[in-house]
C-alpha cells in the first residue's frame, strides 16, 4: 500500500485518500512551439522502474494538488513537496539519493 | 416561504452506537488568505470562535464551530437560522479582501454517532487512525465512497458532514457500520 503525507494538511494517509494526476513537472509548449514539441507534451510520459516524481491530488482530503517523489517498484516514498515548483527541492534531491545514489529522471539527478 | 427540510428529518440507528442525522446545520463556506490581518479578524469577529490550526477546529461560547478545511479554506458550523446574517456580516466585514463566503447548509448533512464506540464506528469506513484522534481535531477523508469531514463533538461523540446527495448512503454505511454485536475491540 501506497503512504502518502500531504504537504499541505499534514495527513499521512493510504492512496485512497488520494488521487494520481501523472507526471510531474510537465513544461506546457503551446502556441509557437513546433509540431514535435506539442507531440511531446501532450503524448510522452516517461514510465520509469524505480525513482519517479508525480504529481497527487489530496482529492478526499484538502483538495490541494501536490508533487510526490516515490519509487514504482518498492512504493516508497522519498517525500512530497508543493506544487508551486518546477522542479524537486534539493532536500527531495538529498532524500533520493541517500537511498538510491545515481538515479536520474529526466532531466533531474 | 417554504419550511426547510434536512436530508433524512432525524433518522436514527441504534446498535453498538446511536447514529442520528442532525437536522438542520447552518454551514458557511469561508475562503481567504489566512496569513491575512483583515480576514483573521473577520473570521473571528463573526465566528466568535478563534481561527483553527491546521487541521484543527475551535468552538465559541454560543456553539458556534470553526474548522481548518484547507489552506485557505474554513467551515463555520453554526445555527441552520444564523447563516445568511453570518454570511452577510463576513461579506460586508471583508468588504475587498480576496475572499468567498457561501452559505453551504443546505448542500450538506450532518450526523452524529454516540457511544463509547464511536471512534470503532469511524475506523470501519474511514482510514483514519482513531486513536489519538482528540476532541479538538478535525478530519476531512472519505467514508466508505463519499468524502466526508468530521470532529468530536463530546467525548463519546463524532460528528459527520458529508455532501446531502449522499445523506441516504451515509446513514446506511453508519447504520452497517454500529450494527449490534459488531463490535472490533479496538478502541
Ligand atoms: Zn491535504
Amino acid at each position: 500500500m501506497l503512504i502518502l503525507e500531504c504537504p499541505y494538511c499534514g495527513v499521512k494517509g493510504e492512496e485512497t485518500e488520494f488521487h494520481g494526476g501523472g507526471e510531474a513537472h510537465l513544461k506546457r509548449f503551446g502556441p509557437g512551439s513546433d509540431d514535435d514539441q506539442f507531440h511531446d507534451y501532450l503524448f510522452s510520459r516517461v514510465n520509469p522502474k524505480g525513482v519517479h516524481l508525480e504529481r497527487w491530488r489530496h482529492v478526499n482530503g484538502c483538495g490541494k494538488w501536490f508533487h510526490a517523489a516515490r519509487d514504482t517498484m518498492t512504493l516508497e516514498v522519498f517525500g512530497t513537496y508543493s506544487a508551486q515548483v518546477f522542479e524537486p527541492p534539493q532536500d527531495i534531491k538529498d532524500k533520493i539519493s541517500a537511498k538510491r545514489p545515481g538515479w536520474q529522471w529526466r532531466e533531474f539527478s | 416561504m417554504s419550511n426547510a427540510v434536512s436530508a433524512l428529518s432525524g433518522a436514527e440507528f441504534q446498535g453498538i452506537a446511536h447514529v442520528k442525522e442532525q437536522g438542520l446545520i447552518g454551514m458557511i463556506t469561508l475562503r481567504g488568505d489566512f496569513a491575512s490581518d483583515a480576514f483573521k479578524a473577520a473570521a473571528e469577529a463573526v465566528s466568535g470562535c478563534a481561527l483553527p490550526e491546521v487541521r484543527k477546529i475551535t468552538v465559541a461560547d454560543n456553539g458556534n464551530r470553526l474548522a481548518w478545511m484547507s489552506p485557505d479554506e474554513m467551515l463555520l458550523v453554526c445555527d441552520h437560522g444564523a447563516a445568511p446574517q453570518a454570511v452577510a456580516d463576513l461579506t460586508e466585514r471583508l468588504g475587498g479582501e480576496h475572499s468567498m463566503v457561501v452559505n453551504v447548509s443546505d448542500a450538506r448533512a450532518v450526523f452524529r454517532i454516540e457511544g463509547e464506540k464511536c471512534r470503532e464506528v469511524v475506523a470501519k469506513v474511514a482510514p483514519v487512525d482513531m486513536a489519538d484522534f482528540g476532541v479538538d481535531d478535525f478530519r476531512r477523508t472519505r467514508f466508505a465512497q463519499v468524502p466526508a469531514a468530521f470532529w468530536m463533538s463530546g467525548a463519546e461523540s463524532v460528528d459527520v458532514v458529508c455532501f446531502r446527495s449522499v445523506a441516504q448512503y451515509m446513514f446506511d454505511l453508519l447504520s452497517v457500520a454500529a450494527q449490534e454485536g459488531s463490535e472490533v475491540g479496538v478502541y
